[in-house]
């Protein structure tokens, strides 16, 4: 068990630009999840730590060990790939026992250790079975086995949920989350899934187009997303981004035809063009009842339905505000609205997230 | 569930089968019972008697100190050909899976010799290693190797199963990189990660899955080696020096043809003829159970 600390990574294939300076120290038993969109670089990271892929420059250290120039095997960790990567000749047994058998490990010791790790993760009668033999959950729960028999110093995870089916995934994703609690390992998880990112990680780095846009503890990356593209792409449905004005006091934000007070003034950005972001789940309608009404609430967003989502749990409504803009209301599952009503929507001055326009950045009060 | 096409007339069926049918007939059924019948039949020189004899032609043969020679001399060869010719072949695939700058000029330049008929192939061996004028035999005699396969046996057997196996190493070469492309690139970095060396990995993740492939060609280029090296054996010794390299192929050939002895000849096939079918049948029943076919 060690941290893992990348310092500095930047990773060129030819002229393109993959990873842009990547730094992120991963403590000793943490589970760190890479999370961004397919392209974004988070794979080739992952490598890069693994040593299957080869940085442009920076460095890579595993526990005090700079291991730039050391191959994937003498790192000392273990990897869980998409598609698993079971050798498809060799029985479950094999599998899990192949890594240890070339490091040397006795014999006694490779079958308890294969034994172990079978019991941990339900494999214990489907030891002699072939990998075709099993079923994809199995298979996924093998290529763990394969994972923890060589006790590593980390585990790198590159989106091995990915080819299982919507149930089967919510049950890896707890006995993954359950196993890094066990073990105590250090892990890094690559995912493009928010809610794998969400629920599986003790900390979220969220990278875009080779940059890191945020790291933080998942519901600290929800509720105080860095940038604009942390807050389109955390949340589902996405974060509505608006355009608005700050007052010239600093205290309120001005758009879609009201003002809502800021929960914090920002007076050093008072007078600004500013892009205004709302979760649709934070949005709640003002007062029971009072759909039609020809006079809006007072500090409350007037919202025209244009169409709905019956999810069941929720009502997504799609509306535009007064001055065109397009915004996404999340409502109760029960709550019934229709196309070509209209909402008195409010939210909560804490629930505001404003963005710089032009750098993205989210906005904070200075002194 | 079966699958099966039930087709509605009852002629359809065989008249789809009739091209390929008739050509199985008239080129292998037909000769090949010629042959059977032949085998128990002695002529003379001039075709103008012909004997039923039974079994004597092989009875003979069996008997005779050329024929067992032939065999042994067919064994040696066969052996040697698919040997060096996958091995070569793999070692080339293994590391041509490797490269990755100039693939294509590699692969392209490897694969040509198997655009090369084996006459052709045999008479460029022939050139190089002519013990007066090739650049090879020079170089072996500056060596101090003196090459003369037109009076030494061995080296002449070296030098047909050199060119036999060079001919084949394409072909192999071809279907082993083929073979290595189809393993996935994750399981390699799997094991690279499970602490396997590139040697180690080579026999224990890349050879087991290239099974398939390799007990393919070893009936291919078992066959290869028994019929289809007339052409090389014909062109670079004819079976020389001293019945050398006379393999059971161009014996057949030469017995038949030049010593104008066809029962003889006939029995030779036949037994050929058995030898390769047997072979094919051993590889099938015992090599193919330990193949892994993913």
């Amino acid at each position: 068990m060690a941290e893992v600390t990348v310092t500095d990574i930047v990773k060129n294939f030819g002229k393109v630009e993959v990873l842009k300076k990547v730094s992120v120290r991963i403590e000793d038993g943490e589970l760190l999840v890479i999370l961004g969109p397919s392209g974004c670089g988070k794979s080739t990271l992952l490598r890069i730590i693994a040593g299957l892929e080869t940085a442009t420059s920076g460095d890579v250290h595993i526990g005090e060990r700079l291991v730039n120039d050391l191959e994937p095997a003498e790192r000392d960790i273990a990897m869980v790939f998409q598609n698993y990567a079971l050798y498809p000749h060799m029985s479950v047994r094999q599998n899990m026992a192949y890594g240890l058998k070339n490091l040397g490990t006795p014999k006694p010791i490779i079958e308890q250790r294969v034994a172990e790790a079978a019991k941990i993760l339900g494999l214990a009668d489907l030891l002699d079975r072939k990998p075709r033999q099993l079923s994809g959950g199995q298979r996924q729960r093998v290529a763990m086995g394969r994972a923890i028999v060589r006790e590593p110093k980390a585990f790198l995870f590159d989106e091995p949920l990915s080819n299982l089916d919507a149930k089967l995934r919510v049950q890896m994703r707890h006995e993954i989350r359950e196993l890094q609690n066990r073990l105590k390992t250090t892990g890094i998880f690559v995912t493009h899934d928010q809610v794998e990112a969400m629920t599986l990680g003790d900390r979220l780095m969220v990278l875009n187009a080779g940059v890191v846009e945020q790291i933080g503890a998942p519901f600290e990356v929800y509720s105080r997303p860095a940038s604009l593209f942390v807050a389109e792409f955390i949340g589902s449905p996405a974060m509505n981004l608006l355009d608005g004005d700050i007052d010239q006091d600093g205290r309120k934000v001005a758009f879609g035809g009201t003002h809502l007070p800021l929960g914090q003034p920002l007076t050093n950005h008072a007078g600004r063009r500013v892009r205004v972001g709302l979760r649709p789940e934070h949005l709640g309608e003002a007062v029971a009842g009072s759909t039609a009404t020809a006079d809006p609430t007072p500090g409350a967003l007037d919202v025209l339905i244009e169409w709905i989502e019956l999810l069941g749990a929720d009502t997504v409504a799609h509306g535009r505000l007064q001055d065109g803009q397009v915004v996404t209301v999340r409502l109760p599952g029960d709550h019934l609205v229709q196309t070509g009503d209209r909402l008195a929507v409010v939210l909560a001055p804490a629930n505001l997230h404003l963005f710089d326009p032009q750098t993205g950045t989210r906005l904070e009060h200075t002194a | 569930m079966e699958k099966r096409v039930v087709f509605r007339h009852r002629w359809l069926p065989y008249a789809l089968l009739a091209p390929q049918l008739a050509i199985t007939i008239v080129f292998f059924l037909w000769p090949a019972s010629q042959a059977l019948w032949q085998s128990m039949l002695i002529q003379d020189a001039f075709g103008l008697s012909v004997r039923f004899v039974w079994f004597d032609n092989f009875t003979y043969l069996f008997n005779s100190r050329e024929y067992l020679n032939s065999i042994r001399v067919t064994a040696i060869f066969s052996v040697g050909v698919t040997v060096l010719g996958l091995a070569v072949a793999l070692l080339l695939a293994a590391v041509a899976d490797h490269v990755i700058k100039g693939a294509l000029a590699y692969k392209t330049l490897l694969i040509w010799p198997y655009a090369v008929a084996p006459a052709i192939a045999g008479v460029l061996w022939l050139f190089l290693f002519n013990p007066s004028v090739g650049i090879v035999a020079w170089w072996l005699g500056g060596a101090g190797i003196t090459w003369n396969h037109q009076i030494n046996g061995n080296q002449a057997m070296q030098l047909v199963i050199f060119a036999a196996a060079w001919k084949q190493i394409s072909y192999n070469f071809l279907f082993f990189l083929a073979g290595m492309q189809a393993i996935p690139r994750s399981l390699i970095e799997a094991a690279a990660i499970d602490c396997a060396g590139p040697v180690k990995r080579f026999f224990t993740i890349i050879f087991p899955l290239l099974s398939p492939t390799t007990f393919f060609l070893l009936v291919v280029n078992i066959v290869y080696a028994f019929f289809d090296t007339f052409g090389i054996i014909h062109a670079v010794t004819r079976g020389g020096p001293a019945q050398a390299t006379n393999i059971m192929v161009y014996k057949v050939y030469s017995d038949g043809f030049i010593g104008l002895n066809l029962g003889s000849s006939a029995a030779q096939s036949v037994i050929l003829m058995a030898i390769v079918i047997t072979l094919t049948v051993v590889q099938f029943r015992f090599i193919e159970r330990r193949v892994q076919y993913g």
